[in-house]
């Protein structure tokens, strides 16, 4: 389901496999445990994590269809990603997306959770797929589209055309920061990006505490939905 | 005054005559009254494009329906009138159950480029019409829900002072570049809109849930909604 490595100063998370790497309750429980993992280990305050997968996909977000079977799935997964997503904001270190396959809804939230994103420009898009499948956007995604997506006009492309957003397209739009041009490579460049970042030694928790600062309002997002979503049924509640 | 047509998936929403299309009441009423139409007729698919004829889009409000008031008192009740009436037609656009698209034939100032920019994407002439904000230069204050329209749709610190603090008579090229319009590629009014029909149909095909693209695309302006009194339909979902 996903592997963690560590290679020398730096953390590699691998969604292992060569399926979708949906985001279902187990998958997600095997990413938390990895980061508590992390977290744990006495030189994460100078560290980074490296976030991949293999195959097609990064990750083609929640199991919709595990939760057409078992509505109450839904809500788990949900709450599952809100906790994982919190975990990452809060991580002591900086963290890389290697996106080297498809990112969508809930698996382009997790590559927008991490600090950069690199993404291999050959093959493979992010993809706000929710307006396709008849999905609203839950408050926290947008807040964080909000934090990454700077201009009001991409930020309507990613949320409002479902448009399949290449590297290419990404890095014009901000959200990549950048392109490499294979699976190999954007991996490979995320390494070295790691390996720079760890030469500066920046404190791990200090960053870390910045993070939730500037992603604040995720957070508080996330943490409304924790509250909204306890047993309450939402309908109109302001945003 | 206004007029709504229908083409295949699309919905013409033209305001007619050569004159500025100031909003005054009359007109806020009626613009008001054809969204409703628009959202009553919705279907999958369905597109608004908004234009209008002649030199302006719109120049803002009827200020001298206001001075006509004979008092500097009600003067000024009656710019209170337009821009609180003037609110449910920006929040009527930002609820309505399809994709939005403003092809401006000229000039857009004050509450005219208020409902340009209330629109989902925004396409101007390159040769002629400017964007205007023109309170700074008549001393009249920003209500707060434009302000708060300027927060949400221009994204640089450096857009919102040029547009809102300069007094400047902003044209296409220049929009674009600040980010404030989507495009000012065309050289015609007639160029404008045939972009515009383009991109509608191209949305249309999608045959998009309208009451869940109006519900992702007030989830984007929250500030600017609540202000509206528009609440998103659902909060919590996956």
């Amino acid at each position: 389901m996903c592997t963690l490595e560590k290679l020398d100063r730096l953390f590699l998370l691998k969604l292992t496999g060569d399926g979708e790497h949906r985001l279902n309750p187990t998958l997600l429980d095997n990413l938390r445990s990895a980061i508590t993992q992390i977290r744990s280990d006495p030189s994460s305050s100078q560290s980074v994590l490296i976030t991949t997968s293999d195959g097609k996909f990064f990750s083609n977000g929640y199991d919709l269809a595990l939760a057409a079977s078992d509505p109450p799935l839904r809500a788990v997964m949900a709450a599952k990603l809100r906790s994982l997503v919190a975990d990452l904001i809060s991580l002591p270190m900086p963290t890389i997306a290697a996106v080297t396959g498809h990112a969508s809804a809930a698996g382009f939230l997790l590559a927008m959770s991490h600090d950069y994103i690199l993404m291999r420009r050959d093959r493979g898009f992010l993809y706000m797929s929710e307006l396709d499948i008849e999905l609203v956007l839950p408050a926290w995604f947008v807040a964080m589209i909000r934090m990454k997506v700077a201009s009001p006009a991409a930020r309507r492309d990613v949320a409002l055309t479902a448009g399949k957003i290449t590297a290419d397209r990404g890095l014009e739009m901000g959200i990549v920061d950048s392109r490499h041009g294979s699976a190999a490579e954007t991996v490979e460049a995320a390494v070295k990006l790691g390996e720079e970042i760890v030469r500066r030694g920046a404190d791990g928790h200090v960053y870390g505490r910045m993070r939730e600062t500037l992603l604040r309002e995720v957070l508080h997002a996330i943490g409304s939905n924790e509250s909204a979503s306890n047993g309450v049924r939402n309908s109109g509640s302001k945003l | 005054m206004c007029t709504l047509e229908k083409r295949g998936d699309l919905f013409l929403l033209t305001l007619t005559g050569d004159d500025e299309h100031r909003f005054h009441p009359d007109t806020i009423a009626s613009v008001l009254s054809l969204l409703e139409q628009a959202k009553s007729q919705s279907t999958r698919g369905s597109v608004l494009i908004t234009t209008a004829h002649g030199k302006f889009f719109s120049n803002g409000f009827d200020l001298a329906w206001a001075q006509a008031a004979g008092s500097q008192t009600g003067a000024v009740n009656r710019m209170h009138q337009m821009v609180e009436s003037f609110k449910p037609v920006i929040a009527a656009l930002f609820d309505l159950p399809m994709p939005t698209i403003a092809a401006l034939n000229g000039h857009a100032a004050a509450s005219g480029l208020m409902f340009a920019l209330s629109h989902d994407y925004v396409f101007m002439r390159n040769d002629r019409g400017v964007l205007y904000m023109s309170e700074v230069d008549l001393g009249l204050p920003l209500p707060d829900y434009f302000a708060a329209m300027f927060a949400a749709k221009i994204g640089t610190g450096i857009a919102r002072r040029e547009l809102l603090l300069s007094g400047k008579k902003i044209k296409g090229e220049e929009a674009v570049a600040l980010g404030i319009v989507d495009s000012a590629a065309h050289d015609s009014v007639e160029g404008v809109v045939e972009a515009t029909v383009s991109l509608g149909e191209s949305l249309a095909a999608k045959k998009w849930n309208g009451e869940v693209y109006a519900s992702i695309r007030k989830s984007l302006y929250p500030g600017l909604c609540a202000m509206l009194s528009l609440t998103a339909k659902i909060a919590a979902s996956p």
